[in-house]
């Protein structure tokens, strides 16, 4: 594996490979002192053009673990803000000797256009609508770590914008190769337009639906949407799609409910409901730092090849 | 280099010129090791004047199993039971880059090492580098009293200074050989540690 572009570059056998190894480092960011030398010598750039919190922090936290150098760019107050192209950008950065760099654009296609630019190895943090294949590792590894190995036969359920949503895309990529049954749930103004790229079935009642299901995965209902009339209200939203506490009650008692953030509590889920027991939402975000560890090791450190 | 001879019964691993490993000898019998694991349990407890404040860290895969090996019999003859834990030194590694380096198992340690007198476990000591790199996984779970290296077999052609403490048997080697030990709790087998060479190494034993 040279570079993580797409869950596509992966397959089952590169998922199950990468998901073993955020096993081992789960393992190390529970020790007391969370942190090998395994990359010592290396330097993570991450670039990012669009605003992200949590992506960034774990991708930062991941690279630290692993004793590599780190180095953040943010377009405000860089030379973007000057007219430098992405281009000039990237092999400025390159110049400087860097053997990563985690990209995030409002635009898809932006990290592998970079791989054309630049030796370092490319990692897509979120590409506009397209993927953001980090985010599938982790919830893998988190319905995996509940599940054991595999996903086979495990009923998922994807609610909110499927259409816009490079984390639905990615994650549902990633569900379906583990062998989960993969359904996707929204106001058609939110599902895909074409079948192609979407291992899943397209379409669903949700009240019809939970009693079957072995998760609930929630996606964040971006209030802008509301602007672009693809929602009438938030309201209506909440009460045709969002996971509501009388909806929560009609899951199995063993159904487990993720949601990659940030949440927007009272909207597609509510807040008791994002607490209770079945939530593994925090989880999520500590098995994010495992898995953006493997892959950064698997890119610099181990010299084996997924793909 | 020379293609894999068909007529070859169980051709081993490619070898790193590309070559095939053929069977050189036995060096150990299940009757042996179990001696020798008798032996070394007995060494481990002579040299620090009883079992209290030991632990034992097996290296992943096989130096975990001897480890518990060696615990069980301590436990027999002195009635001791001495902690066991396992170390996983792949992250800690001085060739990651130059070669795969996968993790083999989750690191477990069930206490604290600080102030005890750690032992650390393999099956077999070669360059030293991997003894290197659990000293320094060892280093982030505490402060041993001091740190003694058990192994089963020596082999020789060392890259640092490090030596071990107890041995089960000290067999010279040319370099380009290999030593395999099967564990009936690893690998499944009767239990065995074997030399195996190239097949094109021109040396002794061969079939």
């Amino acid at each position: 594996m040279r570079h993580l572009l797409s869950v596509d570059d992966l397959g089952r056998d590169g998922l199950e490979e990468l998901l073993d190894l955020g096993e081992s480092f789960l393992e190390v960011t529970r020790r007391d002192i969370p942190k090998v030398p395994a990359l010592r010598g290396k330097t993570v750039v991450s670039l990012f053009y669009e605003d992200s919190t949590r992506t960034r922090l774990s991708f930062e936290t991941a690279a630290k673990r692993l004793s590599a150098d780190t180095m953040a760019f943010s377009v405000s107050g860089s030379s973007v803000a000057k007219g430098e192209s992405l281009r000039d950008t990237v092999q400025t950065i390159e110049a400087m000797g860097v053997d990563a760099i985690v990209v995030r654009h409002r635009s898809a296609g932006v990290p592998h256009r970079v791989t054309t630019w630049v030796d370092a190895a490319v990692v897509n943090a979120g590409d506009g609508r397209h993927e953001h294949p980090t985010q599938a590792l982790l919830d893998a590894l988190t319905l995996r770590r509940h599940r054991g190995t595999g996903l086979d036969g495990a009923r998922i359920a994807i609610i909110g914008d499927i259409r816009h949503s490079r984390v639905a895309r990615s994650t549902t990529k990633a569900f379906a190769a583990l062998g989960a049954d993969v359904t996707l749930v929204a106001p058609p103004t939110m599902l895909p337009e074409a079948e192609a790229g979407w291992p899943a079935t397209i379409g669903g009642d949700l009240d019809d639906l939970l009693p079957t299901l072995d998760v609930v995965y929630l996606l964040r209902i971006q209030h802008e949407r509301q602007d672009a009339a693809l929602l009438p209200s938030l309201r209506e939203y909440t009460m045709r799609y969002g996971l509501t506490r009388e909806r929560a009650a009609r899951l199995k008692p063993d159904t487990l409910i993720m949601h990659p953030g940030p949440m927007n509590r009272g909207v597609e889920i509510a807040a008791e409901v994002a607490e209770g027991p079945a939530s593994v939402i925090t989880e999520q975000v500590a098995n994010g730092v495992a898995v953006r560890m493997a892959v950064l090791y698997q890119l610099l450190g181990s010299g084996a090849t997924v793909a | 280099m020379s293609a894999p001879d068909a007529t070859q019964p169980e051709p081993g691993p490619a070898t790193r010129e590309g070559g095939r490993f053929v069977f050189r000898a036995q060096v150990f019998t299940a009757d042996d090791l179990r001696r020798a694991h008798t032996r070394i349990a007995h060494e481990i407890v002579e040299r620090n004047h009883g079992a209290d404040g030991l632990v034992l860290v097996g290296l992943y895969t096989r130096g975990a199993a001897v480890a518990e090996r060696l615990a069980a019999i301590i436990e027999g003859f002195e009635g001791v039971t001495v902690p066991v834990g396992a170390l996983d030194v792949a992250f800690y590694r001085d060739d990651i880059g130059l070669r795969p380096v996968q993790p083999l198992g989750p690191t477990e340690v069930p206490v604290d090492v600080t102030g005890r007198t750690v032992v650390l476990v393999d099956d077999v000591l070669f360059t030293g580098r991997t003894v290197r790199a659990a000293l320094d996984a060892l280093t982030e779970l505490g402060r041993p009293r001091a740190v003694q290296v058990a192994v089963l077999v020596d082999r020789g052609h060392r890259e640092l200074p490090i030596r071990a403490d107890f041995v089960g048997k000290n067999l010279p080697t040319k370099r380009a050989e290999d030593i395999r030990v099967r564990l009936a709790e690893v690998d499944g087998e009767e239990d065995t540690i074997e030399v195996w060479g190239p097949a094109d190494g021109g040396g002794t034993g061969e079939r």
